[in-house]
């Protein structure tokens, strides 16, 4: 497993204050819902919408943070940060980078879950 | 289950976020109501009531800045405490929150230590102002307890427009003579209950009570429109109450008790008297001597309920009333006129 895609301190302690069962509900509703914070990125970069674009990238920046996936809340901040590039191939190149950090996220908190 | 066990509304858009604070405040034996926005949480908390709010600041619809705002202008909810729980970047985003009445920031995610010592905090605060609210209550009126708390405590009156009435039990200290003690607190309690009741139902306020006796305000602290109208009408419901008591004590075979009210209208000084530590709220003038005056003139007039000019001239014809002549009263230049409202009660 690659340490480095969720801080293992952070789920940790998560797991410890609120219990494994709860944990493992958590990590599904992220999972559900992840995906559609994604698509809303994507969604608001297209209309040209900053308000949607920053709150989007803020609550994927908020919910990293909480499983301790740190990369992925480092990309979040970055976008929250900078809000819509001028130049839109830039916002999709992190957008695409995003998602791949989800994903793998994503599956190491599967394996974390039931480990 | 804690033993201070209290109800708090967690308002973010995010699921997971609401998830995870759901079950934080749960484990500190909290129960919880959840809103998505700012929008629904305001709805909530107008229709029912919560003892502290955890809050977002980045939300569609209505953002968290908006609710403090909002919470602010609310008379009912400015007191609601919030702590608000956010990963919002930036020190004068989190300064905008204090400025705008939060009680405290938490950054997201929360720590549960630190969660559990603010809540805590925050609402043995709110246990001890309500504390103290429910005693100024208890001690004041609510017109005088809301007077406290939107104006602050200040010694000294202004004058206003009001009707000032007196009344009292007639032959009391017969009464009182004839039972127990603990018969008489029970029958001052039911007496003062009832007149109370009858008194605020019609917007005055009794500002005193001394013995079998009361006095009552209508126009202060708040001015009231149709200030003697409301005292009159307010004078005959209590009457009306003590006939109805009359018939249950006389079931009872005690001796029914008969009430003598005096009202008079005209300005007063209405404000604080007494020292910084101690203070009533209360009227001075001539038209508060005129009406105890009134009150203890019933005896003789023969009446439950006299009046004088001020009061009658404003109630225009809307309730009967019967020219008593001129009275010369102890302490007053001239002779008043008085007038008698008719009543249910027997002379």
């Amino acid at each position: 497993m690659d340490e480095s895609v969720i801080d293992r301190a952070v789920y940790a302690e998560l797991r410890d204050t609120t219990g494994a069962e709860f944990v493992a509900e958590l990590v599904d509703t992220f999972i559900e819902e992840g995906p559609g914070m994604l698509a809303e990125l994507r969604t608001a970069r297209a209309e040209g919408n900053a308000e949607r674009f920053r709150r989007a990238a803020h609550s994927l920046k908020s919910n990293g943070n909480t499983f301790g996936a740190l990369k992925l809340a480092a990309l979040a901040r970055e976008i929250e940060l900078k809000g819509l590039d001028a130049e839109p191939n830039r916002d999709a190149a992190a957008l695409a980078a995003m998602e791949a950090e989800f994903a793998r996220a994503a599956a190491e908190l599967k394996t974390l879950r039931n480990g | 289950m804690a033993e201070h066990s209290a109800r708090l509304l967690i308002v973010d858009d995010n699921k997971v976020n609401r998830l995870l604070l759901s079950r934080s405040v749960e484990l500190l034996g909290h129960r919880i109501a959840l809103a998505e926005n700012g929008r629904v949480a305001l709805d909530k908390l107008r229709k029912e009531p919560f003892d502290l709010l955890l809050l977002d600041i980045e939300m569609p619809e209505l953002d968290g800045f908006a609710v403090l705002e909002q919470l602010k202008a609310d008379l009912k909810l400015r007191d609601v405490p919030v702590i608000v729980t956010s990963s919002i970047e930036g020190l004068d985003n989190i300064i905008r929150c204090i400025e705008l009445g939060a009680e405290d920031y938490l950054s997201k995610p929360v720590n549960q230590v630190l969660l559990k010592a603010r809540i805590g905090a925050i609402l043995e605060k709110k246990r001890l102002r309500d504390q103290q609210k429910a005693l100024v209550q208890r001690f004041a009126t609510p017109e005088v307890a809301e007077d406290l708390l939107q104006s602050g405590f200040a010694l000294g009156g202004k004058r206003v427009h009001a009707s000032v009435m007196f009344s009292d039990i007639r032959g009391f200290t017969a009464l009182v003579e004839s039972q127990g003690p603990e018969e008489t607190i029970e029958l001052l309690n039911t007496y003062y209950t009832l007149m109370f009741d009858a008194i605020a139902s019609h917007g005055g306020m009794v500002s005193q009570m001394i013995g079998d006796g009361l006095m009552a305000l209508f126009g202060a602290p708040l001015p009231l429109d149709g200030c003697a109208r409301s005292a009159v009408a307010a004078a005959l419901e209590m009457i009306e109450l003590i006939e109805q008591f009359n018939v249950e004590r006389s079931a009872a075979k005690k001796s029914a008790i008969r009430i003598g009210i005096g009202i008079a209208t005209g300005d007063v000084v209405a404000g604080y008297t007494g020292t910084q530590q101690r203070a009533t709220y209360t009227c001075i003038g001539d038209t508060v001597n005129l009406a105890a005056r009134l009150e203890t003139h019933t005896k003789q007039a023969g009446c439950a309920l006299l009046i004088d000019d001020a009061t009658q001239c404003a109630l225009n014809g809307s309730v009967p009333t019967q020219a008593l002549g001129e009275v010369q009263f102890k302490g007053k230049g001239a002779a008043v006129d008085i007038f008698a409202v008719v009543t249910g009660q027997p002379a």
